[in-house]
């Protein structure tokens, strides 16, 4: 377990021998200083190149690239409180003269063993030439180290001074001295001290390359000189002093800005801008088609909430006209009446056609948005004829989300907006086989709709497969008579499974234990905050269960079981996926139906039930079908089979 | 240029372009007044409501306000419910954004009103004032201010109406007592 640490961070030490390794890409000094309560360093407690007898403390002998100190915190003098990691820059030998422009030092703790106890990059130098690393400390009895990244554009001179000795120059010559690689000591000797470090903090203030790495190069190099100093460079003049500007960026999170959304083009003057994919808010392109996904659903929710209320109250007040003519006695003589029932028509009729016009412009700008955005998609929100499927590669993160089908309403059948669910899911699927619900269920036969029902689910399934990284999604299935069996032929043939699809009474109640258990211990770690006590061969990752014919094969336990699952399954990553006939289970009476209700329902065919949530409106859902004769899916299963098999889960 | 507008008083809100505004904002403004007795620096919480009703036809249809922030068409929106007022910076406090292009062909009036959800009487308020801008350049069309408060509890402010193809926007500020906009219907009507 490694704790990456932050400038002033601190992490406990559980070991007293530590090793420390530092990784800097260009030769420095490395010496280790010990100080007392008071903070003050002893003469004789400095430990570097030319002098590595310091009691618990070895130093390499000569400025390395990747220098390791050795560390015994049982064998340093009592008195001590506390020993400084320092680095420095060789003096005199032709190398980089500032901690700028070398690569950010990197700092490991190790313990005895060689596993990494914290780790630490030293981020954000400049005109520094020598710092102080990190700091063991004893706290309460105990080692701890610390975060310190400290750095002196005054060199080992400064810092030593700082630290309270007396000699500070004559130590720090002497240090520089005996670490010069041996070739270049021959060089006339010079007086390497506060002269140079000066000369390195006057010099010219650039920004560094490595400051332009660490803003990911967004930041375009500056010109030098004038005040064009980067603001994330601290300033360099003279000491920094403890206590100065502490960074505390996490050295590796990305915290610039995103690149801007790609803004549509004004239009044309009085007619809306082109839509442009990605025209919306988010730190990545995949949050912004979200984002502007979702504004397309509540856009055409409300224009169609706009025209039905426009047409309902033209309507109604047709339809009081027509009764107010009816009511009175002078129009039933005469063509009074007729003209007055032909003009309350006409109104209603101009109001209809009006608010029509409105919404045929609304869906002509929705629809050409749809068509921009739809081919922009990443493979977890586009289709299945997305030609993005056919390139696809296994992820190496979850997505934000899943595309589970397609909604649409009745005023427009033509435009379709992607139905997308939160990852990881909240709740389970419910894929209903059901005949009674719809139209068009009804149109098929029993045997029809159950086959597509479990087509449908195995895409569901193979959709969450391929787009989590690999191993990190299981599937289960739990086909009790074998039914499904054909279906269920892609993900059996592809190896996707976790193992053959589970048959028989016996088979089904395997499954659902093994299950529950997974479930149960999590659960249990998690609210005891006791991750790492799980047995070791448990499988962490999420798991889909499907359950095919429900309730064939179950007993009573394990209906319990399932709705066990199904209850507190979700906030552990286990899933419930059910193909089932809600009519087959009338037997158990009303007791399964929080079973169904927490359960987020799917039909192999278009059915009207999903509600949006800003004006309920009925939203016509339609699973996404793999196209007629295409391979994608067993392509797809191939690859992710492929993947978990090279990654070795 | 600003118009303050006074009682009964229309503006057309046609630009002076001849283009016709696309979105406006109704903004309201208040500042608790300090309450003079023995703790005489401690102010009463003023929560002041705008509420914005669509109108068909003299039919109610639809209304936003601090429990539907959204009409259901999406025209019409409120930036969310304000308890206490603003200390005093003129800013709006509570605003309702309507856009012109989007509301639907049957709704041809809409008509701002503002309650005292906290039952203080605009006595007690300081400063409060109706505007309307134009949300397109964030010009101010029309500013109406609830000037000489008495001891009422709501105001009906100003209602924008179709007027030919563009809006018209008529001040109305009629006093009126109510804690939401329900209890004010009664002194609407008579406006529309």
């Amino acid at each position: 377990m490694t704790a990456e640490l932050v400038r002033g961070q601190n992490h406990p030490l559980p070991d007293s021998r530590l090793e420390i390794r530092v990784s800097a890409g260009h030769p420095v000094v490395a010496c280790a200083t010990c100080s007392d309560e008071r903070g003050a360093v002893r003469e004789e407690w400095v430990a570097h190149p030319g002098a590595t007898g310091l009691p618990g403390v070895e130093v390499p002998e000569r400025a390395e690239r990747s220098p390791r100190f050795a560390v015994d915190l049982d064998a340093v003098p009592a008195e001590v409180h506390q020993v400084n990691v320092l680095l420095a820059l060789p003096v005199g030998t032709g190398g980089p003269d500032r901690f700028g422009v070398t690569a950010a030092p990197f700092v490991a703790v190790m313990a005895k063993d060689g596993s990494e106890l914290a780790s630490f990059t030293i981020t954000g130098l400049d005109t520094e030439t020598a710092l102080v690393a990190v700091e063991l400390y004893r706290r309460q009895g105990a080692w701890k180290v610390r975060a310190v990244g400290q750095g002196y554009a005054g060199g080992l001179a400064q810092l030593l001074a700082d630290q309270g000795m007396a000699q500070a120059d004559r130590t720090a010559a002497a240090i520089q001295e005996t670490a010069a690689p041996r070739a270049l000591r021959a060089e006339p000797a010079r007086l390497h001290t506060a002269a140079d470090a000066a000369g390195a903090a006057s010099g010219p203030d650039q920004p560094s390359p490595a400051d332009a790495a660490l803003t990911g190069g967004l930041t375009a190099p500056q010109p030098s000189g004038g005040d064009t100093t980067p603001a994330q460079t601290p300033t360099p003049d003279a000491p920094q002093m403890p206590g100065g500007p502490i960074n505390y960026a996490h050295p590796r999170r990305q915290s610039a800005p995103p690149p801007p959304a790609p803004a549509a083009q004004p239009g044309e003057p009085g007619r809306p801008p082109a839509p442009v994919a990605g025209d919306a808010s988010g730190w990545s392109m995949e949050e912004r088609l979200y984002n502007q996904v979702w504004g397309m659903f509540e856009d055409l929710a409300r224009a169609v909430a706009a025209y039905r209320s426009a047409v309902e109250f033209a309507e109604n007040r047709m339809d009081k006209e027509l009764d107010s003519v009816l009511s009175d006695p002078r129009s039933r003589i005469g063509s009074t009446g007729d003209a007055a029932r032909a003009a309350a028509r006409a109104k209603c009729e101009q109001l209809t056609d009006q608010a029509r016009q409105v919404l045929d412009r609304d869906l002509a700008q929705l629809t050409a948005e749809s068509e921009v955005v739809e081919p922009a998609l990443p493979p977890a929100f586009a289709r299945w004829d997305n030609p993005c499927w056919h390139a696809y590669r296994v992820p190496m993160e979850i997505p934000m989300a899943l595309r589970l089908g397609d909604l649409h309403l009745p005023e427009s059948p033509e435009l379709r907006i992607p139905c997308l669910v939160r990852l990881p899911l909240e709740r389970g699927l419910w894929v209903d086989s059901g005949r009674s619900s719809s139209d068009a269920a009804m149109a098929m036969d029993e045997a029809q709709l159950r086959r597509l029902a479990v087509d449908s689910a195995v895409a569901l399934a193979a959709r969450l497969l391929a787009v989590y990284p690999p191993g990190e999604f299981t599937v289960h299935a739990i086909d009790p008579a074998g039914s499904a069996a054909a279906s269920l032929a892609p993900l059996v043939d592809s190896g996707a499974l976790a193992g053959p699809p589970a048959a028989g009474a016996q088979g089904v109640s395997a499954v659902l234990a093994k299950l529950t258990e997974r479930v149960d211990l999590v659960t249990m770690a998690v609210r005891g905050g006791a991750a790492d006590s799980l047995p070791p061969g448990l499988d962490t990752g999420e798991q889909l269960l499907i359950v095919n014919d429900f309730p064939h094969g179950f007993d009573d336990r394990a209906v319990t079981q399932l709705r066990y699952l199904a209850d507190e399954g979700p906030a552990v990553g286990v899933h419930l996926m059910m193909v089932a006939d809600r009519e087959d289970a009338t037997a158990y009476g009303p007791v399964l139906d929080p079973l169904w209700r927490s359960l987020l329902r799917v039909t192999p065919v278009p059915d009207d039930h999903l509600a949006d949530p800003w004006v309920r409106h009925a939203w016509t859902y339609e699973p996404l079908t793999v196209p007629e004769g295409s391979d994608v899916l067993r392509q797809v299963l191939t690859r992710v089979t492929e993947a978990r098999r090279s990654w070795n889960r | 240029m600003t118009v303050n507008m006074t009682k009964g008083q229309a503006i057309s809100l046609q630009k002076s372009d001849g283009g016709t505004l696309t979105a406006v904002r109704m903004g309201l403004g208040w500042q608790a007044a300090p309450r003079r007795g023995l703790f005489g620096s401690r102010t009463r919480e003023v929560d002041l409501d705008a509420s914005a009703v669509l109108f068909a036809d003299k039919q109610p249809v639809d209304v936003v306000f601090f429990r539907h922030l959204v009409s259901d068409d999406g025209s019409v929106k409120h930036t969310g419910d304000n308890l206490v007022g603003g200390a005093g910076s003129g800013g709006d406090d509570e605003a309702i954004l309507v856009d012109l292009q989007r509301v639907p062909v049957h709704i041809d009036q809409i008509v701002f009103t503002v309650n005292s959800f906290t039952g203080q009487t605009f006595q007690e308020v300081q400063n409060a004032f109706c505007r309307i801008v134009d949300e397109t350049n964030g010009q101010e069309l029309a500013r109406y201010t609830l000037d000489g408060g008495g001891q009422y509890t709501a105001q009906i402010m100003a209602k924008v109406h179709r007027a030919g193809a563009g809006w018209q926007m008529t001040a109305l500020g009629n006093p009126a007592n109510g804690r939401t906009f329900q209890d004010l219907m009664p002194a609407i009507l008579p406006h529309l």
